[in-house]
């Protein structure tokens, strides 16, 4: 008899913890939720052409297609100073970003000096032009910026990817990476000349940022 | 008139109340347990998709960064999962005619989706979010465990109210420096030469990491 009441519970309590999936799957939707309501079954719409959100013109051509007068910018555009905080300092910002930004999405591909032999390209990937390139080294700014919103022969543009601000930061760390390839040793300030013929090792594990506390 | 019950029957039922409670408690035990197990919670088990998608080479081996795909991860709450063109960047070029790619290749002649099935999937009733365990250094290997290793993504926490609350209650058991986030097999001890500890509670401090516990934290 008490067993027969035991090996009821038992059941009652393995019917509990086997309906747990009601409140798990609620009829709402998070990013990337199926909809059976629309054709093609997703809960993300797109937006209606045309719609413009608030304080989201994009009215500033400069920084928004790189061009000035319908030509590409030869400058960077004012508003940057503000996107990346202001201050003495942005621009060491803007570079600090743009170093992130370019080694997280361009290096696959154009390697981490900008010489184009990147870990795809080994892999068969097209081979891009080198950043060092005299046409390149002449491109204004603008130029790059619009490569990377709208692509370049076998290149994608790369613009649901990285932000427009990024965009720029990325050129402006191109333009350093360029500066750097070309750089001579008159341009290595005086009290770090030393440590050209005596690099500081570097133990494993360590990147460059590490090893000099930046 | 005969007893009923003969008299054996006062310790049998002595006996059956001690029973129950034994078989009750080990059912008990077993419903709390059951969650807990790998069958549950379908940890450890690798997950076959359309497009056969390997980590492995593409982390392992291409060195790609997440933030190549998952580009959402450090400001949103979701990591996100690549769109097909991000995969066309490359393979409209290598691998051009695989057929291993073939539904790559239609979802971006259509623009359809491909059906990618969810592999870590949280209950409706829990809040999650990636960007602030990313922004207060945890990295992706705390969680996801080495991604880099996996031919086929599969779960490597059980992803368990327990399991959160564990690093909740003492994140600096995992906190990493916010460079290393990214980085598959980061070991402070090689790297900083320091232990786990000596870190955590260093970065701790610095970044003003919270231990949090609030229910409403999670369940909002
Ligand atoms: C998937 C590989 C890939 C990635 C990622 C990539 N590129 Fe390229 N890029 C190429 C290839 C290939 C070319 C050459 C295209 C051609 O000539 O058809 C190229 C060309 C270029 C050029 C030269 C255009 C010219 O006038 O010759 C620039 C500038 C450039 N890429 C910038 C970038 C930047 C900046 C990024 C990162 C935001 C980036 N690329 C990411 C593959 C890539
Ligand atoms: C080349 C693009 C690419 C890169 C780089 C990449 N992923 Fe993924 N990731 C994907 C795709 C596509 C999926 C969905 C297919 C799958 O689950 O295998 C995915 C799935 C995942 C999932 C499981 C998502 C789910 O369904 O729950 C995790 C976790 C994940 N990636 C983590 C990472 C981490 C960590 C890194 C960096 C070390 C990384 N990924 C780098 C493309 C990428
Ligand atoms: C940055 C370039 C790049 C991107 C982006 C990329 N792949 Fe690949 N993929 C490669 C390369 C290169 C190989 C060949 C690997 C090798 O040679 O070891 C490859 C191989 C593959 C293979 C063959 C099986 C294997 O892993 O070797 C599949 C399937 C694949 N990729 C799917 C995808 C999908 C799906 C996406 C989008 C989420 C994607 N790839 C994004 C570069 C890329
Ligand atoms: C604190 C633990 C934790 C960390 C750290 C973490 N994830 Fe996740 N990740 C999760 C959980 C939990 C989910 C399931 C979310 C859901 O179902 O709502 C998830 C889901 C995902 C997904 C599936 C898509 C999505 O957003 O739901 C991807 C892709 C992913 N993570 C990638 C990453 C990458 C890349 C990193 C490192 C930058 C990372 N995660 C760091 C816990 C973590
Ligand atoms: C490896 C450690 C770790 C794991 C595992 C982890 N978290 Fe966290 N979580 C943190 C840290 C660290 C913070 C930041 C706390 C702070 O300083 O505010 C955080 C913060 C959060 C926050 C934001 C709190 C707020 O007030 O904004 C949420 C929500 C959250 N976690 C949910 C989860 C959930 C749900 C899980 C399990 C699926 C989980 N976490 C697993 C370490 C972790
Ligand atoms: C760090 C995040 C976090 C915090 C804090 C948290 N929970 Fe949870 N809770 C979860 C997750 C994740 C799950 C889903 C577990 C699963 O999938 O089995 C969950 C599940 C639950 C469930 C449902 C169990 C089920 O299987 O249906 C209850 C009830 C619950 N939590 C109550 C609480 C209460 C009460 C508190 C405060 C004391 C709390 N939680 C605090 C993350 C959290």
């Amino acid at each position: 008899m008490k067993l027969h009441h035991a090996a009821f519970v038992a059941l009652l309590a393995l019917g509990v913890a086997s309906c747990r999936q009601d409140m798990h799957d609620q009829p709402k939707h998070k990013p990337f939720t199926r909809s059976a309501l629309f054709k093609d079954q997703r809960s993300a719409r797109p937006l209606v052409p045309g719609t413009v959100a608030r304080g989201q013109l994009m009215e500033d051509e400069h920084l928004y297609l790189g061009k000035v007068d319908g030509k590409p910018a030869e400058t960077f555009p004012a508003a940057l100073a503000d996107a990346f905080g202001g201050g003495g300092e942005w621009q060491q910002r803007m570079l600090a970003r743009g170093r992130d930004r370019f080694q997280i999405q361009c290096t696959p591909c154009h390697g981490s000096v900008g010489d184009g032999n990147g870990m795809i390209v080994q892999r068969g990937m097209k081979r891009p032009p080198s950043y060092h390139i005299d046409r390149l080294q002449k491109s204004p700014p603008g130029y790059f910026f619009d490569v990377i919103t709208n692509g370049f022969g076998a290149m994608i543009d790369q613009k649901d990817r990285v932000k427009v601000e990024d965009r720029w930061a990325i050129v402006a760390y191109i333009r350093a990476l360029q500066l750097s390839q070309n750089a001579t040793v008159a341009d290595v300030p005086a009290e770090h000349r030393d440590e050209l013929d005596h690099p500081k090792p570097r133990t494993e594990g360590q990147t460059p940022e590490t090893q000099h506390g930046r | 008139m005969a007893q009923v019950f003969p008299k054996s029957s006062n310790t049998l039922s002595k006996a059956s109340i001690v029973v129950a409670g034994i078989v009750l408690g080990a059912v008990g035990l077993a419903t709390i347990n059951i969650n807990r197990t790998t069958y549950v919670t379908t940890q450890s088990m690798p997950i076959e998709q359309v497009v056969q998608f390997t980590h492995t080479h593409h982390v392992g081996s291409l060195g790609l960064d997440c933030r190549f795909c998952h580009t959402a991860v450090e400001e949103s709450s979701y990591a996100g999962i690549p769109p097909s063109k991000t995969c066309m960047g490359c393979h409209s070029v290598v691998w051009k005619d695989a057929p291993i790619l073939e539904p790559v290749r239609e979802s971006f002649r259509n623009d359809t989706s491909v059906e990618w099935i969810k592999v870590h999937d949280l209950p409706e009733f829990v809040y999650f979010n990636h960007s602030i365990h990313v922004n207060k250094g945890i990295g992706c290997e705390s969680c996801h465990g080495r991604v880099d290793q996996m031919p086929l993504m599969m779960r490597q926490n059980s992803l368990n109210m327990e399991w959160c609350l564990a690093c909740h209650r003492a994140p600096e058991q995992f906190l990493r420096p916010k460079d290393q986030i990214y980085t598959m097999g980061w070991d402070p001890e090689k790297a900083l030469g320091m232990t786990q500890a000596e870190l955590g509670a260093k970065l701790k401090l610095e970044n003003n990491v919270q231990s949090r516990t609030n229910c409403a934290t999670c369940h909002r």
